[in-house]
């Protein structure tokens, strides 16, 4: 550890430097000012579109992908290809991706989408997996001993099973990406972060408190909205789901 | 025994479940289409692996399962289905559906007979709904409906499992150990209700059992396998301390 501080050139000094460059930082940030509403709003926007639409495809394909990758149920044709996705999805950050998208698709929302789609197969695509290999064989046995098709047998004997812990995947995935999609327009690839990142480069500190400000107040909406969904799905779950 | 009275003629069934191992050795057997058949023989000795051949739960190695008129051992794909949809199956551990309700555990003996989209929906016709409500009345469960599975206790369970075979209207019912995890009382219970809706939905019931008396008690045939053989079949009666000393071997546990 000595020695990495030593590499990184990390020294009391700097980190006082550091200190006393935060606080005429944050001098600068107060109060903070909506210099323009109209691209704060944009980005905001944006960056929701961004997450609901990245989470709602990113589950969609997850689904059959962590289906296709539990080994329990799945020849191994089936599982080594799945598996394979979500370990590619899974090998770079969302940023990275996201550099990656706008290379291949151009600057906006289109990449961001892309990148936090694959972030979120190789996320929940794992977890689906890893739950469907939790489950008990002999409630899906009784359930293909009654002659019922392939898909038959995963609505009644799989999906039960495993409902509950999938809302609560689904939901912590769209919290996430909601986090990201702040993140990924600081590499050109739509929402808040492009607004950020260019109120950072004109040294409009009051501005940046305006977006970070606003920031906070959409992920904590998200984090309200997910406890809602989680508490419709389950509520419902009571029924005929979960 | 002439094809019309049979449900199931089992002929020459080999199972290894490592090769060279005859777990089943030949076993040549038929069902009439009426009454219950019990299994009994030494743990171990093939009992399970027999049901689970009849409904390929398990794949034979070798051998014939003559079923609804034809043999069902070489089926796969829908012909599979379509055999396994008319062989209804109780379990030991009763394998409900754990998170559905009481009702949605019995429609599920419909499912080889639903689409994908109304099992989705829950759409099942009207009948299958009228029919499962019967049944849990006819199994003492009628106000257990919305009950989720994983609330009810062993006896129970175990008759909403049965009652989830017979919405079927299966024209076989197969029960591997169906009242192995259950006390004395509720087992004579269990049982009962299986020979009862046998013989009212006229369905041939073939149960594997350890408890000889129980089977004694409530088979019209007793089925003795040893060493994935059948080295016994006769009516109860039969069921001499000679005859159970070749079934188990030894004689030690025969008390008196
Ligand atoms: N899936 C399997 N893979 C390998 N061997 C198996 C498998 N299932 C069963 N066997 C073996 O086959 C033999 C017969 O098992 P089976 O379960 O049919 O016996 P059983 O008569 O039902 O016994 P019990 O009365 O204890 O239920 C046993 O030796 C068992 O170890
Ligand atoms: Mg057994």
């Amino acid at each position: 550890m000595i020695y990495a501080l030593g590499r990184l050139d990390f020294s009391w000094d700097r980190f006082v430097t550091g200190l006393d460059n935060g606080a005429r930082f944050i001098g600068r940030m107060l109060p903070p000012r909506i210099a323009q509403p109209d691209s704060l709003a944009k980005g905001l926007i944006e960056s929701l579109e961004i997450a609901i639409l990245a989470s709602s495809m990113g589950i969609l394909l997850s689904l059959p992908i962590g289906l296709f990758a539990a080994r329990n149920l799945m020849p191994v044709w089936a599982t080594w290809p799945a598996r394979a996705i979500i370990a590619a999805a899974r090998s770079f950050h969302p940023v990275i991706v996201a550099i990656i998208f706008v290379k291949a698709v151009g600057f906006g929302a289109l990449a961001g989408i892309c990148a936090l789609v694959v972030a979120s197969i190789g996320f929940i695509g794992k977890l689906f997996a890893e739950a469907i290999e939790e489950i008990s064989l002999k409630q899906v046995e009784a359930v293909r001993a009654t002659g019922a098709s392939f898909m038959n047998v995963i609505l009644f004997g799989v999906l039960p099973q495993v409902f509950g812990r999938f809302i609560g995947f689904a939901t912590y995935q769209l919290d996430s990406n909601l986090r990201n999609s702040t993140m990924v327009g600081i590499v050109g690839a739509g929402g808040i972060g492009g607004t950020l990142f260019s109120a950072f480069q004109r040294f409009d500190y009051d501005f940046v408190a305006a977006i970070l400000l606003s920031i906070i107040a959409m992920i904590m909406a998200g984090e309200v909205l997910a406890t809602w969904v989680r508490g419709v799905f389950l509520e419902k779950g009571k029924v005929d789901g979960e | 025994m002439n094809a019309a009275s049979t449900a199931l003629s089992v002929r020459g069934l080999v199972k290894e479940y490592v090769r060279g191992k005859k777990v089943l050795d030949g076993i040549t057997i038929d069902f009439a289409a009426s009454g219950l058949s019990a299994v009994i023989g030494p743990s171990g000795t093939g009992k399970s692996t027999l049901l689970r051949c009849v409904n390929r739960l398990v794949e034979p190695t070798a051998g014939q399962i003559h079923f609804g008129g034809r043999d069902i051992a070489p089926l796969k794909g829908r012909a599979l289905r379509e055999a396994r949809r008319e062989i209804g199956m109780v379990f030991q551990e009763y394998n409900l559906v754990e998170r559905l309700s009481v009702m949605e555990n019995l429609l599920s003996g419909r499912l080889g007979y639903t689409p994908a989209f109304k099992a989705w929906l829950r759409r099942f016709p009207q009948e299958d709904i009228d029919r499962a409500f019967a049944l849990l009345d006819q199994v003492g469960l009628g106000s257990f409906a919305n009950q989720r599975a994983d609330a009810l206790s062993g006896g129970q369970r175990q008759r909403v499992g049965i009652a989830r075979a017979v919405m079927q209207r299966p024209k076989l019912l197969l029960a591997d150990e169906p009242t192995s995890s259950l006390d004395p009382k509720t087992s004579v219970e269990i049982m009962g209700i299986m020979r009862d809706l046998g013989r009212e939905h006229g369905i041939p019931v073939i149960v594997n059992m350890h408890d000889v008396e129980l089977a004694k008690r409530f088979a019209d045939r007793i089925v003795g396998m040893s060493g994935g053989r059948i080295v016994y079949d006769g009516p109860p009666d039969g069921l001499t301390d000679d005859v159970l000393k070749t079934i188990y071997g030894g004689e030690s546990w025969l008390a008196g």
